[in-house]
């Protein structure tokens, strides 16, 4: 399945290397990355597939938002249908 | 490729605009539980529910999580309980099922404790009648409604008369929690079978076995949507429109995801506009974002009209089913705007009754004094049936005359239910009117004026 996964935090050194292990540790493929920074805030949308992954979204849903919260992180992790429901005919 | 942009919005949407899925809300037929024996139709009823029921709020809250989108309700509709207990008498047993079903489920609400006497009633079903208000004082999620008129069948007046006698008798029996008895009772003309919103749900005679309706909301969407726009009415209408596509969408996606995972046939997608008495959440804000000081000013049927068309027009094309009641509705005490209003004589219930012929759906959560007669009650249900039958639409009474309250005082049920000042209903008598019971035939269809 494809997801879009946000992540805001206060910017720091490691954001990225943060959030990409906590995808590798979940088997979760990253396929596209964008980022910026508001005022002092970091701000990441990225498109990922859970395939690999054994663990069901909702798990993955709260395993990355633990994770992220470890570290001062708000990461959140939807599927992507939502998304192309809303804006795509 | 979904952009940031597009992205952002929808979290958005999510995160400060309120938007959520009010309801899913599954539909299940109780025909196959018919006995005549009342123990055994009961425990049938029972079991059929709490089995066909029993993922509904696992599967809703992971719904939620995947999408990243609130579904606030889970509830259950069922056959008309008139039908499913004729043959045994045994309705209130049927209630106290559902709502031990409903309690053992988890879920929210069940609606269907409900008859269908548009045109005359049977001696079970005026038996039927009389057991609404104990049901509703016996039980916690059990919701009523009865279809007392139809544009094909005209107004059954001796329903009509006998529904506001038991408005009264339900606004006793529960007047120790404000008469919320009330609040679970809906009037109907023109009833539809797939609704998924309560108090007025039920499951169709017409409908599958086990059917999923879901409902979806957002007026805190649209007034924001409409916030950044400076242009014409035109305009308005237009910005209207996308919005309600979008929320639908999102409707429309929940409810086949829903209908999958429960093994359960997609019925339709409910286009209301639902408004919640949290800030930020109310339908009477976006009339005045339209341009009114205040809902209820003058100007208020016509930008509902025009808020009423634009949602049906955006939302009708991102769904592949729609139904149930599909509008804005106007529940005085779940709107915060029109809470004020009330409470500050800007929005009277006159004017009310002239927006339910625009929207969908009547006089809803109202509350008025506890004293006033249950011939003028009828009469009121009266006259939103004549407006939804003479032009071929739902209407619907769910007012509550609060015990032991007047004008000016204020009831709270709390939760999504509000709360809601007391209205002032007009005093003059209709009592020879409604005496006179019979039915107000079905009005003419040509000849338009």
């Amino acid at each position: 399945m494809n997801v879009i996964i946000s992540v805001i935090g206060k910017d720091r050194v490691g954001i990225i290397r943060d959030v990409s292990t906590f995808l590798a540790d979940l088997s979760i493929n990253i396929i596209d990355i964008s980022q910026t920074l508001m005022g002092e805030y970091f701000t990441m949308i990225m498109r990922a597939n859970t395939e690999k992954s054994s663990m069901p979204i909702d798990k993955l849903i709260v395993a990355l938002r633990e994770k992220g919260a470890s570290v001062g992180l708000d990461i959140n992790l939807r599927s992507e249908e939502i998304f192309n429901a809303m804006h795509r005919i | 490729m979904i952009s940031d942009k597009e992205i952002f919005e929808t979290m958005g949407m999510v995160s400060s605009q309120h938007l959520d899925v009010r309801c899913i809300t599954m539909g299940i037929s109780l025909f196959d539980c018919i006995t005549a024996d009342a123990r055994t139709t009961s425990d049938k009823v029972y079991d059929k529910i709490a089995s066909y029921a029993k993922d509904l709020v696992s599967v809703g809250d992971k719904i939620a999580r995947m999408y990243g989108v609130p579904v606030v309700n889970k509830r259950v509709s069922v056959t008309p309980v008139s039908l499913i207990g004729a043959a045994s008498g045994g309705y209130k047993e049927i209630a106290l099922a559902m709502d031990r079903a409903a309690a053992e489920t988890g879920i929210d609400f069940i609606g269907g404790y409900t008859a269908l006497v548009q045109k005359g009633a049977t001696p079970k079903e005026a038996a039927f009648l009389e057991t609404i208000p104990e049901a509703l004082s016996l039980t916690k999620k059990v919701c009523s409604s009865v279809n007392v008129a139809s544009s094909r069948a005209g107004i059954n007046m001796d329903a009509v008369k006998k529904m506001g006698e038991i408005v009264k008798k339900a606004a006793y029996l529960t007047r120790d929690e404000g008469s919320i008895g009330c609040a679970k009772l809906v009037v109907f003309a023109n009833a539809v079978e797939d609704n998924p919103f309560m108090a007025g749900a039920f499951h169709g005679t017409g409908e599958a076995d086990k059917v999923i309706n879901v409902g979806v909301s957002g007026p805190g969407v649209v007034k924001s949507a409409l916030e950044k726009v400076d242009g014409d009415l035109t305009a308005v209408a237009e910005t209207v429109k996308k919005t309600a596509f979008k929320v639908t969408r999102v409707g429309q996606l929940v409810a086949k995801t829903a209908a999958e995972m429960l093994g359960a046939e997609f019925g339709i997608v409910d286009l209301s506009l639902a408004p919640t008495p949290a800030v930020g959440d109310s339908v009477g804000r976006i009339l005045e974002e339209m341009g009114l000081e205040r809902v209820g000013a003058c100007g208020t049927t016509a930008a509902l009209a025009l808020l009423n068309d634009a949602v049906k027009k955006g939302g009708i094309m991102a769904s592949s089913h729609v139904g149930g009641l599909s509008g804005a509705f106007i529940p005085v005490s779940e709107d915060i705007g029109m809470i004020e209003a009330a409470g500050m004589g800007a929005l009277s219930l006159e004017k009310l009754e002239a927006m339910t012929a625009v929207c969908s759906v009547g006089i809803d959560m109202v509350a008025i004094p506890g004293d006033t007669p249950a011939d003028v009650i009828s009469a009121l249900i009266a006259d939103e049936a004549a407006i939804g039958v003479v032009n071929h639409k739902t209407t619907a009474v769910r007012v509550i005359p609060v015990y032991g309250k007047g004008e000016g005082e204020e009831v709270s049920f709390g939760g999504l239910l509000g709360r809601a000042p007391i209205m002032k209903i007009s005093g003059y008598s209709p009592a020879k009117f409604i005496g006179r019971g019979g039915r107000i035939p079905a009005p003419l269809s040509s000849n338009k004026n």
